[in-house]
């Protein structure tokens, strides 16, 4: 039997980038196909050229043997091809139902939306998938797992055959990601192809029938499960044996730093994002939190950077009430922090470099007299800076946003790490970065650590957590569920923490979202 | 424990949306009280305030409502401070229901005052209201229209004064009003287009965009305006449409005056708010619309064409636009005069924002200025407290304060302004 | 790639950009607007032949006569643009002869009648230096300041109490006693929109606008006949100022060159210094340039919305003020032709850098000076110098058309400054 989908030769250069150099690709009828690699490996991009948002530059797809044009998502979906993006596109405002039938509506007296035939076909769907939804909710109300159901229904709808996932439990939780994958298994016994991408290896080797592995741009190899395992997949993805684990000696903690009493904060929605929270972090020991994204952490970094409203708690810093202090307060107590989206946050990607590696401290000396800004040590700072953090720039003077992602975080790193600090806050340090880069931040948060810094890290990635941190909270809907030693726990157990289920084996209830928040939603 | 932290915070949250409350009930039970003392204490024991309903020539004679003005002000008064009361105790949800009967009840207080010792023709006042909120209307749909598929509409005034303009001279020209208002409604759809492909091709800010428009226009009319018109008078003549009476339904008493005896122009914009409603949550179009307006991405992954449903709307809206621009000269004076519009194009944006985006939510905040508009000429007359540009000034300081969000909450298009980028 | 950029960091020199390159950096940033400009005036000229009633008429007979058309066509641009550039630069044969007279004869009469008209120029430019700073202000800092006008007639107004109310001050006091009220009353009226911003979140662009009208209708009460700043006379204008504080003039009559443009000309140095020499200067344009990283790096974000809608403000009321002190001693309700809105234009084109700014100011200061001479010569509307702005900022907005038109590569640098925003910034 001839593939369902084939992939010749797909080349998409971007300005300055080759993201996908003649890369093959098959799918056959029936199986799921895992598309293997870390950031930057041209996975999205190479769906999004065969879900028609990208145009190649070379290259042809063939669907059910027929080369065909794929110029926008209505060729994709016309050929049967449906894709459920890493960040959802579904609009907040509207209905499940309105989501769903969007560009295929249902129409009944010649132009009246038919809102109820598409909820009822919904819950059709719905049940024979055992994906469960109630079409007349808003988006808005509804959680992050509900919403990934809403966007596999949507492809459903479309009675799309050939399905893409982008990434798709990284929003998930281990459990609930087993969920999924049930529902994939399910879809592919009716005989849909579905392509998986991800760059976590226990998923590749849990749910696919074949595994095709990208690294910078280009295919390194295509296996099967069962003639692989976890090492061999790494260094297919990386190019290298990689050291998951990072060389550092054991905490030598000592006073207590950070002290965080009954914290309860509130997300954009007003909802509860932290709910009574406590813990401490001493000098010496990198406390990590860990939890599935959306459970709370976000919002834990932004409250201790003074970037969220405290609703209440007590919060200190080596003594110094800090509650409700601005970040500028937190600076000058020596408080370091790395923002979770560095683009956005922690920098400003049209100012020159120079400006960046001072962003924090141009208002003091010697940076300034007065409101008059000195330039010459500013320039000064920023070239040591630039020297001893090894960030590659071709001048200071260079706009930041023309580095490369590492290069930018690198200019983060040099700006926060430099001068005695005594509290650090990374929030994501490596997210999206090169091996390289990433190894080299861990590097340089170890020496903050044996430095004396306290450091909390935040993080999604399971490995970074376990290799960096001495201790390790697990953050479950807003609050810690619990908090372990890192030398003595497994991924298996923090993965159980992270779903919210107690070493004791009580397992919380499976709903979206707890009594009280959702009376908390229908309050607003 | 868990559950008392939750309950402890949302009583915090509850907090708040009880101070709002109670400052706004507050607030409104203080104005209650200042209106007793002053518009019902203060006013004048025998004095009579009359409103009249129908006009010398009507067949069906209503009879003319005469109000103690001290007694009725005062029970109108009590009114609002009831009003004030439960909403502090018991709050009210809805707050265009608290925003409507507020301003009713203010309105007919000082309104009662103000013709103490007169009166009033009541019916002409409404029909001068409609007939003013008509631009704001049709400005604000336009401003709908564009803004719900994502596009900011700033350039409703430059549209409308470009479409009251030729419509005109078009109309004067060929000595035929509605080729005056056909060549009004594609000038006002081709300054749209030009809005379109600035905004949506070039990716120009929609605000400089608009201003743009705004700028050309005014200079544009100005120049023409004296160039031609000021020398060729004829040309800036083109009469006005008739009223259509609707058979029956314009001899109700009242109600048919100010409804069913306008010119066609008043009935197709009232038709239009109905059909810009209908269209935009009812149909497939205006679903499609919306999604633009709120997430273009994710309409785009679903093979929805962005360009194409945004090209269309905003020229959609200009032509909207163009028919209160035309309305202005062909509707009401017959002639063009420099700067006509005077800023209706920001009140009919102010009416929209007002409204939440929506057609009906337009329609009341339209009416609401319109009838200020019009209360401030009848005020001129009788002698008043409020000097007419303090009343001229309440759309804009309504917008202000609705935006503040002291009262209630408006929450534009989520992609409103951000030019829609395809890979 | 790696070691070129290591051996040139290990060099932080700050190494002077080769003298080429400086020029064509130089070259490419004026080609767009000087283009723009060019085009402007091109179509300009197309609209002001084809709506020529000397044309007009000529119309129908195109296909027997067509130069006679294209003749006349070009007689009416022709006319129309000489008269704008004497009315623009003067007449230098009347102001050599005058020049000659009084070396002669010692009689400058004919020289200042003759130097009347360039200076005129640079007296229409003034109050475009200011609201064209206070735009630029605004948008350095992230923020669309439509409401100048409404600004720039609250300057005026608070200028102009001080200058009618105050008696007996020497004019060292009440000078600067009125500019600083026309100064504070333009950022408290702007400000009112920076606070919004900054505590409720409110778009700045439709707060400025509803501003404007809510000014513009309390100028008018101010200004009636039953309001508190109706001067004596019949006509809806405030009483005279003092002439203590009239900004004085430079020169004797009838050159009305005053002291407000060296005013406006520090205006521009004060800025330019502000915003690229200190701390607070440096916190607006990272705001400007990202809110969200500005509020990361310790800066109060919304203290600085308020200061930069403040500074901005108070440009604008400087412009009222010295429109008033200056020129027209008394306020009036058509008091401005759209100082305000023609700012927007001078921003843009100036690409908010403040001797941008300067030099457009200048531009536009002789377009609407020689303007005035083009209508009384030529009966060309001055209204059309709107229209050219209206074209300068779209062919400035949309560089793409002038590309087009000019068959001009793109810049392989992403230059241009991406400004695109929605109401709820």
């Amino acid at each position: 039997m001839p593939p369902i989908l084939e992939l010749r030769g797909i080349t998409k250069r971007f300005p300055g980038v080759l993201a996908n150099d003649h890369i093959d690709l098959t799918l056959n009828q029936g199986e799921i196909h895992a598309l293997l690699g870390e950031n930057g490996a041209g996975k999205t991009t190479l769906m999004n050229v065969l879900y028609g948002l990208y145009h190649p530059d070379e290259g042809e797809i063939m669907v059910r043997d027929k080369p065909i044009r794929i110029t926008s998502p209505r060729d994709a979906i016309a050929q049967g091809i449906g894709m459920v993006h890493q960040h959802f596109m579904l609009i907040p405002v509207f209905t499940v139902t309105e989501n769903v039938m969007l560009g295929d509506e249902s129409i009944t007296n010649g132009v009246v939306l038919d809102r109820k035939k598409v909820a009822g076909e919904i819950r059709e769907l719905s049940t024979k998938y055992g994906l469960e939804v109630n079409p007349t909710l808003y988006i808005k109300d509804i959680s992050v797992g509900i919403q990934q159901r809403v966007e596999i229904i949507k492809l459903l709808y479309r009675k799309a055959d050939i399905l893409i996932l982008d990434e798709p439990t990284a929003v998930l939780t281990p459990q609930e990601a087993d969920d999924l994958f049930q529902v994939l298994r399910n879809l592919k016994a009716r005989g849909n192809s579905i392509i998986f991408i991800t760059h976590k290896l226990r998923e590749v080797l849990a749910l696919a029938d074949r595994i095709t592995v990208l690294r910078l741009g280009k295919v390194v190899g295509s296996t099967e499960p069962k003639n692989t395992n976890s090492a061999e997949l790494a260094r297919m993805m990386v190019g290298r044996s990689v050291i998951l684990s990072v060389d550092k000696e054991a905490a030598k903690p000592k006073d207590v730093v950070l002290n965080v009493q009954n914290l309860v904060v509130r997300d954009e929605r007003h909802s509860i994002a932290i709910n009574d929270v406590s813990f401490q972090v001493r000098a010496g020991e990198v406390l990590g939190i860990a939890g599935v994204q959306g459970n709370g952490q976000t919002e834990l970094a932004q409250a201790l950077t003074g970037l969220r409203h405290v609703e209440s708690g007590r919060v200190t810093v080596l003594g110094h009430e800090t509650t409700h202090a601005t970040p500028r307060q937190l600076f000058e107590l020596d408080v370091a922090h790395v923002p979770e989206d560095r683009q956005q946050d922690g920098l400003v990607m049209s100012f020159p470099v120079e400006d960046n590696l001072v962003l924090n401290e141009y208002y003091r000396p010697p940076f300034a007299k007065g409101i008059v800004l000195n330039f010459d040590e500013i320039e000064k700072a920023a070239a040591e800076r630039v020297r001893e953090f090894d960030v590659r720039t071709p001048s200071i003077f260079v706009k930041t946003a023309n580095l490369s992602g590492g290069n930018q975080q690198k200019v983060i790193v040099a700006r926060e790490f430099t001068g005695p600090i005594k509290l650090l806050i990374a929030s994501q340090p490596t997210r999206g970065l090169d091996v390289g880069s990433i190894e080299y931040i861990h590097k340089r948060i170890v020496e903050k650590r044996d430095a004396g810094a306290a450091v909390l890290l935040v993080s999604n990635e399971l490995d970074e957590i376990m290799s960096l941190s001495d201790r390790i909270a697990v953050m479950y809907k807003g609050q810690i569920i619990d908090t372990v030693n890192a030398a003595e726990t497994t991924k298996e157990a923090l993965g159980l923490l992270m779903a919210g289920v107690h070493g004791d084996g009580k397992t919380p209830a499976l709903q979206p979202q707890t009594p009280e928040q959702k009376a908390e939603t229908h309050h607003q | 424990m868990i559950g008392m932290v939750a309950t402890s915070v949302m009583r915090k949250a509850s907090d708040l949306a009880q101070q709002q409350r109670w400052i706004v009930g507050g607030v409104i039970v203080v104005v209650g009280l200042l209106c007793v003392w002053f518009f019902g204490f203060q006013a004048p024991a025998d004095a009579v305030s009359k409103y009249r309903f129908s006009g010398g020539g009507d067949p069906i004679q209503l009879p003319t409502l005469e109000l103690p003005t001290a007694t009725t002000n005062l029970i109108l008064s009590l009114l609002l401070i009831a009003f004030g009361i439960y909403h502090l105790v018991r709050g009210l949800k809805n707050s265009a229901v608290l925003f409507g009967v507020v301003a009713f009840l203010l309105l007919a207080i000082f309104l009662t005052w103000s013709i103490r010792g007169a009166s009033l023709n009541m019916t002409g006042l409404l029909e001068s209201t409609l007939i003013r909120s008509i631009p704001f209307l049709l400005g604000a749909l336009s401003g709908i229209m564009c803004e719900r598929s994502g596009i900011i509409n700033i350039a409703i005034e430059g549209m409308m004064l470009t479409a009251a303009f030729v419509s005109v001279i078009v109309g004067a020209f060929t000595d035929n009003l509605w080729l005056g208002l056909a060549a009004g409604v594609v000038s006002g759809a081709l300054i749209a287009g030009v809005h379109a492909v600035f905004s949506i091709r070039f990716k120009v800010d929609q605000i400089i965009s608009g201003t743009v428009i705004n700028i050309f226009a005014v200079g544009m009319t100005n120049f023409l305006n004296l160039r031609w018109l000021t020398v060729n008078q004829e040309l800036n003549d083109s009469g006005t449409f008739a009223k259509v009476p609707i058979p029956i339904l314009s001899q109700i008493p009242v109600l048919g005056t100010i409804l069913f005896n306008q010119i066609v122009l008043v009935y197709v914009a009232l038709l239009l708010m109905f059909f810009v409603n209908f269209l935009l949550f009812q149909t497939r179009w205006g679903l499609r619309t919306r999604a633009v307006g709120e997430h273009p991405k994710a309409a785009d992954t679903l093979g929805v064409d962005v360009f194409k449903i945004r090209y269309i709307n905003v020229i959609f809206a200009g032509m909207l636009a163009a028919l209160g621009g035309a309305f202005l000269t062909l509707g009401s004076v017959g002639r063009f005069d420099k700067l006509m519009t005077n800023g209706r194009g920001f009140i009919a944006l102010a009416a929209m924002i007002f409204g939440n985006w929506n057609p009906f939510g337009a329609f009341g905040a339209s009416l609401l200025f319109g009838f200020m508009d019009s209360l401030q000429l009848k005020l001129q007359i009788l002698t008043s407290v409020i000097p007419s540009e303090f009343l001229l000034m309440a759309p804009y300081l309504a917008t202000m304060v609705v935006l503040a969000g002291v009262v209630g909450r408006v929450r534009p298009p989520a992609a409103e302004g951000v030019p829609y980028e395809k890979q | 790639m790696a070691e070129a950029t290591a051996s040139s960091i290990s060099k932080p020199v700050k190494t002077p950009a080769p003298r080429a390159s400086a020029w064509r950096d130089i070259l490419n940033t004026l080609t767009i607007p000087v283009l723009a400009i060019f085009t402007a005036l091109i179509v300009s000229g197309f609209i002001i032949a084809f709506t020529a009633p000397t044309v007009l008429t000529l119309l129908p007979n195109f296909w027997e006569h067509p130069f006679q058309l294209i003749g006349a066509m070009w007689d009416t641009v022709i006319t129309a643009y000489a008269a704008l550039l004497q009315g623009a630069f003067g007449d230098w044969g009347a102001i050599l002869a005058g020049f000659q007279e009084w070396i002669a004869t010692g009689d400058a009469t004919d020289l200042f009648r003759a130097l009347r008209d360039p200076f005129e120029s640079l007296v229409a430019a003034t109050p475009y230096i200011f609201t064209g700073l206070a735009v630029a202000v605004g948008f350095k800092g992230g923020l669309f300041n439509i409401g100048v006008e409404g600004q720039l007639f609250a300057g005026a107004i608070a200028s102009a109490w001080v200058g009618f109310n105050i008696e007996g001050l020497p004019w060292f006091i009440h000078l600067p006693l009125a500019l600083l009220a026309g100064l504070l009353a333009g950022a408290v009226w702007a400000g009112i929109a920076g606070v919004l911003k900054a505590t409720r979140g409110v778009n700045e662009v439709i707060n400025t606008i509803m501003l404007n009208y809510i000014m513009f209708l309390f100028t008018d009460w101010l200004l009636s006949e039953s309001g508190p700043m109706r001067g004596s006379a019949g006509a809806p204008r405030t009483p005279e100022i003092y002439p203590s504080a009239y900004l004085p003039r430079v020169l004797p009559d009838p050159v009305r060159f005053h002291w407000g443009f060296f005013l406006a000309v520090g205006a521009v140095f004060f800025v330019y210094w502000f915003l690229w020499k200190t701390t607070v200067g440096f916190e607006i344009r990272t705001v400007g340039a990202s809110p969200t990283a500005a509020k990361y790096a310790g800066i109060a974000v919304g203290r600085i919305f308020v200061l930069t809608m403040g500074l901005s403000g108070s440009l604008a009321g400087l412009a009222g003020a010295n429109e008033l002190l200056g020129l027209n001693h008394y306020m009036v309700a058509a008091f401005s032709p759209g100082y305000g809105f023609d700012a927007i234009a001078l921003a843009l084109l100036g690409k908010s850098n403040p001797f941008g700014v300067l030099a457009s100011a200048l531009l536009f200061g002789a377009l609407r000076n020689g303007a005035t001479r083009m209508q009384s010569l030529a009966s060309v509307p001055v209204d059309i110098i709107s229209v050219m702005q209206a074209l300068i900022i779209a062919f400035i907005a949309a560089p793409e058309i002038v590309r087009w038109i000019y068959r001009l590569r793109v810049p392989t640098q992403k230059e241009q400054e991406v400004f695109a925003r929605g109401w709820g910034g």
